[in-house]
């Protein structure tokens, strides 16, 4: 089967572009602002650690390699699409417009960060795994009806696939063609467990099939791939041809997330040879200096409009009013049942009305 | 609320149909999702003729699959549609649980009001109709027990048709229990057209002084029948059918208590962390001082729900009723 789905790529680990008939599209503009969003991505996580470890936010879950594929797909969706992420998938939503300052807020315990800006169609983050894709093909599935040429993505990892609700996703979506892009990245590992102990298949992509839908496997680190695969199924599903599973090969350098230690169940060292061959920033660094626009100082620039962007947020996020408890009970239903609101009541007068 | 002219004499599943017959009509975004409703029109007929009158576009039949279906349903009412979705039988609910747990009852929470999910889920429940196994399941407490979904039960063509109507415009989720046994069991007048019952009210079907007998769904006419013999023998009861499993009607609950000061909760569910046991909190908090005996429980066992040649041993009986009406008497 992997020879029936080879990883494609577009441009190789040396920055050089492979597959001559997307020449032309990759312009110059283009790969500034994927390179800027990447950038600016990995600021956020790399600072989103940090803030971590010095107790200012709470366990958080890592992407830091997984930015090609991140960003690519967020890049090629349309303003009235809709996303669906994961908890690892907060680089595709920033990218796609989510507030930075409210993404903070989630990892600190904040319902308010769930909430994203208006018209901004971004779900909250996929706790349980695999869920958040039949949500993917009922909206999606919900444009169609509508008639719009609207779609929707949903991200997930490579262990989702072993769920029933990924089969039940895709298989509801490839039924009444639902436009919808069921985007894996694949980085190897559910937590601790390595993809050969997660499924007999080698590949992710050819689960396609039994749904008879397109699947195509791709290096989810070459964000041309990544940004003209995604582009591509999304037409198709505009077009009302249905869904398309892509399988983005990829590897997270760090922790699943900040509550383990990766060097238990692997040799961290697969992660630092990976940064040096294959990580999606550096090869799109090393394209633009094959092409001659590589610039030093602007790239710096990106780097630090980058943190002072995530400074600003993260200030913001600590200068948000302290958690209100009246929101634990105004949001449960509409209109409140007489058991939240006695519960409220009772709660806020022994705390003295307020905080 | 009524606006309804003329009537019909109907059943509790026909009065289904002609709810969701009468919200189809009178709202696009009205969909119905499941497994055989279309061309077969459900496996109790629920959804009979909706197909052929409203197209396979808004009567759809899904694939195999509680999960799947449930997960979409949670997208398109996000996404501006209002789903009512028909799980063959609540005892396949369970692959669904999760979408339910996780995230219909939860999306308005999580984001605070950004994203809600106004779904009804329609589920058949309960033993004695001769149903194989795992088709009479009655769990309705592991649904009142999660926050953010409320918990219908009618036992009455009127009350299902006007309840049904209330859940499908209400803002949030909402299952819906069916009881089999009451499908076609009893007809009686269900005006045409639209109207609605209120969620959270319980109704009163005899007035008594003597003991509260609280029940719901398929109970209601053992209870009925108990409260009956009990009146021959001169002890009068105050019989409510709860119709909302969550939120419970506390007010009649306690008004009724209050006024009798002995109860008997029927249900077929277990026993143990049944809904019963949340009216018996009601009565703590609202009447205690007013009891004047403790409250007895007429439930299914704490068993599973045992194949069709033993339902009749398992379900509570107006038998099994009037011992503990009897019991609370004597104390």
């Amino acid at each position: 089967m992997e020879n029936h789905f080879p990883i494609r790529r577009i441009m190789d680990e040396n920055g050089t572009i492979i597959n001559s008939e997307y020449k032309e599209k990759v312009t110059e503009k283009l790969v500034k602002e994927l390179y800027r969003h990447m950038v600016r991505i990995r600021t956020f996580d790399r600072k989103a650690i940090s803030l971590q470890r010095q107790g200012r936010i709470g366990t958080y879950a890592p992407y830091e390699g997984q930015e090609a594929s991140q960003v690519g797909t967020a890049a090629a969706l349309g303003e009235n699409d809709w996303m669906f992420p994961t908890y690892r998938d907060h680089g595709a939503a920033m990218t796609f417009g989510h507030s930075l300052r409210n993404i903070l807020l989630f990892w600190n315990g904040r319902n308010e960060g769930c909430v994203p800006p208006d018209g901004k169609k971004i779900f909250p983050p996929g706790i349980p795994i695999a869920t958040q894709i039949p949500h993917a093909a009922g909206a999606a599935f919900a444009e169609r009806k509508k008639g719009t040429a609207n779609a929707a993505i949903a991200y997930f990892g490579d262990g989702a696939t072993s769920e029933g609700d990924f089969h039940e996703g895709l298989n509801f979506a490839s039924v009444f063609k639902a436009p919808v892009v069921f985007f894996n990245q694949n980085n190897q590992y559910a937590i601790s467990v390595p993809i050969e102990k997660q499924m007999n298949t080698k590949t992710i992509a050819q689960k396609a099939l039994a749904y008879d839908i397109p699947g195509v496997r791709i290096d989810g680190n070459d964000i041309f791939m990544v940004y003209f695969e995604t582009l591509k199924a999304l037409e198709r599903a505009r077009k009302g041809e249905g869904p398309t599973l892509i399988e983005a090969v990829t590897w997270r350098y760090g922790a699943h997330t900040t509550a383990d230690d990766p060097s238990k169940y692997r040799d961290q060292s697969e992660s630092n040879s990976r940064r040096q061959e294959t990580d999606p920033v550096l090869r799109l660094e090393r394209w633009m200096k094959n092409e001659g626009i590589f610039d030093e100082k602007w790239q710096q620039a990106a780097e630090e409009e980058a943190a002072a962007e995530i400074d600003k947020a993260v200030a913001e996020m600590e200068d948000f009013p302290p958690a209100d408890p009246a929101v634990i009970f105004d949001h449960v239903f509409a209109e409140p049942t007489w058991q939240i609101k006695q519960q409220k009541e009772e709660y806020l007068k022994l705390i003295g009305g307020g905080r | 609320m009524k606006t309804a002219v003329g009537a019909k004499t109907m059943t509790l599943v026909q009065a289904i149909t002609d709810a969701l017959d009468t919200m189809l009509n009178e709202k696009e975004e009205v969909l119905l999702l499941g497994e055989d409703i279309g061309r077969n029109g459900g496996v109790f007929r629920a959804t009979d003729g909706l197909q052929a009158k409203y197209g396979d576009g808004r009567v759809i039949d899904t694939p195999l699959s509680e999960a799947g279906f449930v997960g979409a349903g949670i997208g398109m009412a996000v996404n501006g549609f209002l789903p009512v979705i028909e799980i063959q039988f609540l005892g396949f609910i369970y692959p669904a649980y999760e979408q339910i747990m996780t995230h219909a009852s939860r999306l308005r929470m999580r984001t605070m009001g950004h994203f809600t999910v106004p779904m009804v889920i329609r589920a058949p429940y309960g033993a004695g109709v001769r149903a194989p196994e795992i088709h009479c399941d009655s769990t309705e407490a592991i649904f009142t027990h999660m926050p953010g979904i409320k918990v219908v039960c009618p036992s009455t063509p009127y009350d299902a048709k006007g309840l049904l109507i209330a859940s499908i415009e209400d803002p949030d989720p909402v299952l819906f229990l069916e009881p089999m046994r009451c499908y076609r069991s009893a007809r009686e007048e269900v005006p045409e057209g639209k109207y609605t019952v209120e969620i959270g009210k319980g109704k009163k079907l005899m007035d008594g002084d003597d003991v509260t007998v609280i029940t719901w769904g398929a109970m209601v006419p053992e209870a009925m029948k108990a409260a009956k013999q009990m009146k021959e023998n001169n002890v009068h009861c105050d019989v409510i059918d709860l119709r909302t499993l969550f939120p419970l009607d506390k007010d009649m609950i306690a008004e009724s208590v209050q006024k009798t000061g002995r109860t008997v909760i029927v249900h077929e569910a277990h026993a143990t962390g049944g809904v019963g046991n949340d009216v018996l909190a009601i009565i703590n908090d609202t009447s205690f001082l007013y009891q004047k005996a403790p409250v007895e429980r007429v439930t299914g066992f704490d068993a599973p729900v045992p194949y069709f040649g033993f339902e009749d041993h398992y379900l509570p009986t107006p038998a099994r009723i009037k011992q503990a009406i009897e019991k609370v008497m004597k104390f």
